[in-house]
């Protein structure tokens, strides 16, 4: 049992309602060469992501994503939308090393870089960091190619 | 309405603070808290009685025995099953259904036939179904909901054109609270020549319940939902339908010889228990209906029933607010949601004052898709709320508003 609650102002940071209320790159991308998509079926949170690689396959030219209505929750749609900010003109390897900060960081570890800090406030709710990392893991998968849907009951999420 | 400031301390979690504040617990439909009778039958079995039923020559034995036929009593008693042994002790409906799917439905249900569910069902009454259909090459026919959220009588009638081999629904549902007519609806699909399986998790808890009067064929129910513990069901069924169903579980208990190559099968309902059973489980559930049974099923439907139209009410009240399910014929069910507030939110932030509500599609996505909504809240209702939980949740409800910035 941890001592003091959480607060909720952790969880919903201003930043966090912002981007739930206006998300970044709320958009299908036409001419993505990768998408993915996530599932978080214990509440029914679905993600959609378009990637488009240029350079070689080096760097996220553009990226958008997709909630089908009423699908994703505060949490899961600015951490989406944030993501797309945060990765948008980045090479693969710095964005899977974003992802990897932004798990530590949920993980209990330090603080992510950036804007990405706003999610800290998830740490202290358990039941929410799936819905945190649900666009990461969808971002990951479309990186690496894969053709399955993935699950936050798949992935390692500790 | 039930007198909650005596029955609130027969519940020792309740006594429990969550982050300073009093727990309110509304998530009942999903799972219920249990009294000190009930926590104590089981210390007590596990302290004086326990030893496996039905085997030993011994007077332990025969007291744990004893025990665990006499729950057998007890839920046949509660349901006013047709006989003892037309109840099979189960690990709640999930399992009770799959037995029926397994063992009458393989036996029964064969290529170019058709079962029929409802738009309203559980995932515990549809995907045995899928199941068996896809094995068997037979069709799966979904009754479509009014948009109250009652079963479409016009559809359920179409849908019994088919002769279906079996019929199965929600006597109350779980996501919307409906209270289904189910002696209409079993009485319909008997005309039609069908069998039927009526889901009772949700109703076996709430309502008096009477399987001969409804005469289903098939009565699925779960303890956990109903004071006892997780792990406790029960299938009560026609005993006759029992004689002729093939085994579910191959293993002890259930035969009644074995020989190299084949075996032949121990009587009703224990041909359908293989294995060491769940006695303290069992022994849980006679506590739990005992506790039940001495309240009153017509004053715990009728205190359920009085706080959901006023959460129904007051919920209304608020800006942007959408309750789901029928006006009336409504068990203490109350989902709804709020302006674009996603349900999960609004579950984190109504924790924060202790109140615990469900957030998602209940088990039940079919229904969701037809609601045209990814998910909902969900209040329910048990014999330990009062107006103070709903006094708690509808300020909960308002203060989210305020941190979205829903117009109130």
């Amino acid at each position: 049992m941890s001592s003091a609650p959480p607060d909720l102002s952790e969880l919903y940071q201003q930043v966090i309602l912002d981007h739930n209320r206006n998300p970044r790159n709320f958009k299908r991308v036409e001419s993505a060469n990768r998408k993915a998509e996530g599932n978080n079926p214990l509440c029914g949170d679905r993600i959609q992501l378009y990637v488009q690689l240029d350079g070689g396959g080096d760097t996220i030219s553009d990226i958008g994503f997709q909630m089908p209505q009423g699908s994703g929750c505060a949490i899961s749609k600015a951490s989406a939308s944030l993501m797309t900010e945060a990765v948008k003109g980045k090479r693969l390897r710095d964005a899977e090393e974003m992802f990897e900060a932004f798990r530590t960081m949920l993980a209990g570890g330090a603080n992510a870089p950036g804007k990405l800090a706003a999610f800290s406030g998830v740490r202290a709710f358990p039941s929410r960091i799936k819905c945190a990392n649900l666009a990461w893991h969808a971002l990951h998968a479309a990186l690496q190619g894969s053709a399955e849907p993935v699950t936050t009951e798949s992935a390692r999420d500790f | 309405m039930l007198d909650t400031a005596r029955i609130r301390p027969d519940f020792p979690i309740l006594a429990r603070q969550e982050n300073g504040q009093r727990l309110v617990y509304l998530d009942n439909a999903a799972t219920s808290q249990k009294p000190r009778k009930v926590i104590d039958a089981i210390v007590h079995y596990y302290t004086f009685h326990n030893a496996n039923v039905h085997r030993g020559a011994y007077a332990l034995a025969v007291e744990a025995t004893d025990a665990y036929e006499a729950a057998r009593t007890t839920v046949a008693r509660f349901v006013n099953a047709w006989a003892r042994e037309g109840v099979v002790f189960t690990r709640g409906t999930t399992e009770s259904i799959n037995l029926v799917a397994a063992s009458w439905g393989r036996t029964n249900v064969g290529r170019g036939d058709t079962v029929v569910v409802t738009a309203m069902d559980h995932h515990s009454n549809i995907v045995p179904w899928q199941i068996l259909c896809q094995e068997k090459g037979a069709t799966l026919r979904m009754v479509e909901i009014t948009a109250d959220g009652r079963i479409d009588l016009a559809d359920f009638g179409r849908a019994l054109e088919a002769k279906p081999k079996l019929v199965a629904f929600p006597y109350v549902s779980n996501s919307l609270g409906t209270v289904n007519p189910a002696a209409q609806l079993i009485k319909l699909a008997h005309a039609a020549g069908a069998v039927t399986v009526v889901d009772g998790a949700q109703s076996s808890p709430h309502l008096r319940v009477d399987v001969q009067v409804l005469d289903c064929d098939f009565y699925a129910l779960s303890g956990h939902k109903m004071l006892a513990p997780m792990g406790s069901g029960a299938l009560i069924a026609k005993p006759a339908l029992l004689e002729a169903m093939p085994p579910y579980h191959g293993g002890g208990e259930m035969i009644e010889r074995v020989w190299d190559d084949r075996s032949s099968w121990n009587k009703i309902p224990h041909k359908f228990e293989g294995g060491t059973p769940n006695v303290e489980a069992a022994v849980g559930l006679g506590a739990a209906i005992a506790y039940l049974e001495q309240l009153g099923m017509e004053r715990v439907a009728a205190h359920e029933q009085e706080l959901a139209r006023i959460a129904v009410d007051r919920l209304s009240q608020i800006e942007g607010v959408t309750v789901y399910g029928p006006p009336d014929h409504r068990a203490g069910v109350v989902p709804f949601t709020y302006g674009d507030i996603h349900p999960h939110d609004l579950a984190t932030i109504l924790d924060k004052d202790g109140v615990c509500i469900r957030a998602g599609h209940h088990c039940t996505q079919p229904l969701m898709r037809r609601l045209g909504v990814a998910a909902t809240a969900r209040a329910s209702f048990y014999i330990y709320n009062d107006l103070d939980d709903i006094d708690a949740l509808v300020t909960a409800v308002r203060k989210a508003g305020e941190l979205f910035g829903v117009p109130a």
